[in-house]
């Protein structure tokens, strides 16, 4: 590889040295921007293309999309993209890892494996199916056992809730990735995988590494986190000198340039716009980050203090020095269950005294809704261009504010108060406070609440019920 | 005692913020490594809770000299966070901003050299 060979560390003694093995980012969720990871396979080499689709309450959308349709519950996106992308591939020697399948991986194989016989790409895709991480249909079986699932926020027992559960799914590891990668796959469909582990499956299976090799699983898991969100370490949403950002148009997405002895160079196709810097990857280490220390991951515990950055050239940075230590015995399960319903209204009030008209406007809203008799856990008024994001730290707006968007949101676990809020908003246009505008998009939408639960279980329940299975097209 | 001066954390520190459940995290990071000590020394936990009085039930403070950052967990501040929040920033992607609105005192010498910094980077 051309960029090979700067991460300025000496092998492990015993190691032959191997080449740098390069891995892009193609996707950082579920509606991340589509070129992406056809730029990322076509603008330069890399050895694996890692598309990360699932965020915390994704496995329950899909979950809801495939109880009303059972060939469905992925991300639908990945095989339109695959029918682009699959003769690159298989012409590059790329492999994809991705966590696509979502609550229907054995769907998602097929449907790749039937795009690459359409592109008459037989015996040139093989595709590795990683299963066994949904526990939906063991949950009884789990709890009767002595699980409690307790939710790890409140401590209240999974029974609590367990009649609404929509969805269940331990995160598994690299581990089935490795398997998958083993026995010769060169496109892996997993379903809750953790973000970290497709890429570190990778960087175990060519490097070799060992299970209990805690700081170059370590180091691999940072890795990953580098890469899990896309253009995010690359220069997107970059706040440090933002104006200076250049070719957000066309963002190249984070490569990591990974060394056999754990150290790696986080980078982007040239000619890409954005930006690699220690800044932009800075940004990345601490999004989400919850104790530093303590990064925990089903393969292990990084400790994000041991990182070492340095700039290594235009659009490249070291990263090196990453200290891991054993992996716990429990694995976190993501479990999604029905909460209840909420709405959103939206009204514009323009100048003058934009905020006091909103104001007054949320007054009249809330004395209908009271003298209606309806009921609802909560009311959220904010004032969008006052105090929406920053509350009272934002302080008085300015008396000559163009215009402010009330903003008012209701949740309820009944649904019929929560409809009639929604009939509530646009009658205020013509008996309400006055220069009110902004309704175009009719009456606010009813959703569907679906609320997170996460929780541990111990792995000797999961790990046994993981396959791994490679089919050739 | 040398001159100090009051300035906002904007001038000092680049910030991200995310969520896990109803609690936001705030990542801090010094615009210039010499920045880092006076981050460390002025935007102390009771400091932080302070500035999010009402809005957080409870912070917590790591460091992390290596990437001259300190990470804040703001525990209660997404209205219950994920889908249940009714917040816009129901994901607490740019509560990291708020935290920048928090006036600091910092040697005058640092402070001016914080000021240019902006004009000629900002």
């Amino acid at each position: 590889m051309a960029h090979g060979g700067q991460a300025g560390t000496t092998p492990p003694t015993g190691h032959a040295m191997k080449r740098p093995i390069r891995i892009g980012a193609g996707q950082g969720f579920w509606g991340d921007w589509l070129e992406a990871p056809v730029r990322q396979v076509r603008g330069g080499p890399i050895d694996y293309l890692m598309m990360d689709y699932l965020a915390e309450v994704t496995m329950s959308i899909m979950q809801k999309q495939r109880s009303r349709d059972p060939e469905s519950g992925y991300a639908r996106d990945f095989i339109p993209l695959m029918e682009r992308l699959l003769p690159d591939i298989v012409r590059g020697g790329v492999t994809v890892c991705t966590n696509a399948g979502g609550v229907n991986p054995e769907g998602c194989a097929a449907a790749v494996l039937k795009t690459a016989r359409a592109a008459k790409l037989k015996k040139r895709v093989r595709v590795g199916l990683v299963s066994g991480d949904d526990i939906l249909d063991r949950l009884d079986e789990l709890i009767d056992k002595g699980h409690t699932l307790a939710d790890m926020e409140t401590g209240r027992p999974l029974s609590d809730v367990r009649d609404r559960v929509l969805s269940a799914n331990a995160y598994l590891g690299m581990a089935p990735v490795v398997e998958a990668l083993g026995q010769g796959a060169n496109v892996v469909v997993t379903g809750r995988v953790t973000d970290t582990g497709l890429t570190l499956g990778p960087l175990v299976h060519e490097f070799g590494w060992a299970s209990d090799d805690w700081d170059r699983l370590a180091a691999g898991t940072v890795a990953g986190h580098i890469l899990e969100c896309g253009a995010q370490s690359s220069g997107g949403n970059l706040l440090k000198d933002w104006r200076k950002v250049r070719g957000l148009r066309d963002p190249g997405f984070p490569i990591v340039e990974a060394q056999s002895d754990g150290s790696f160079v986080v980078t982007k196709h040239p000619g890409t716009g954005g930006v690699v810097s220690i800044p932009s990857v800075t940004e990345q280490l601490v999004y989400e980050m919850g104790d530093p220390e303590n990064y925990i991951t089903p393969d292990g515990v990084a400790n994000f203090s041991t990182i070492q950055l340095r700039a290594a050239g235009k659009n490249r940075v070291a990263v090196t020095g990453v200290r891991g230590r054993p992996r716990t015995d429990m694995l976190k399960v993501s479990i999604a269950y029905f909460y209840g319903y909420k709405a959103i209204g939206t009204l514009v009030y323009s100048w003058p005294d934009a905020y006091d008209k909103a104001r007054a406007a949320n007054r009249v809203l809330r004395g209908r809704l009271r003298d209606l008799g309806l009921e609802f856990e909560q009311i959220l008024t904010e004032y969008v261009g006052v105090d929406a994001t920053h509350g009272r730290l934002a302080g008085p707006p300015s008396p000559d504010i163009a215009e402010v968007q009330l903003r008012v949101g209701v949740r309820a676990v009944e649904k019929a108060p929560v409809e009639r809020f929604t009939r509530e908003i646009a009658p205020l246009v013509l008996t309400g406070p006055p220069s009110v505008t902004g309704f175009a998009g009719g009456r606010p939408r009813v959703e569907e609440i679906v609320a997170y639960w996460p929780a541990l279980i111990d792995r000797r329940e999961i790990e046994p019920h993981v396959r791994v299975r490679v089919e050739e097209a | 005692m040398a001159r100090r001066r009051n300035i906002q954390l904007r001038f000092l520190a680049h910030a991200r913020s995310g969520d896990k459940g109803d609690t936001a995290n705030v990542g801090l990071i010094a615009l210039e490594p010499e920045y880092y000590p006076h981050l460390v020394t002025e935007v102390t936990r009771s400091k932080v809770a302070k500035h999010f009085r009402g809005m957080v039930s409870s912070v917590e403070r790591f460091e992390l000299p290596n990437l001259q950052a300190l990470n804040f967990l703001l525990h209660g501040a997404l209205d219950g966070g994920g889908t249940i929040s009714l917040k816009t920033d129901a994901q607490g992607k740019v509560f990291s901003t708020a935290l920048l609105r928090m006036e600091v005192s910092v040697p005058e010498a640092l402070a001016r050299h914080a000021m240019k910094r902006e004009k000629r980077e900002g």
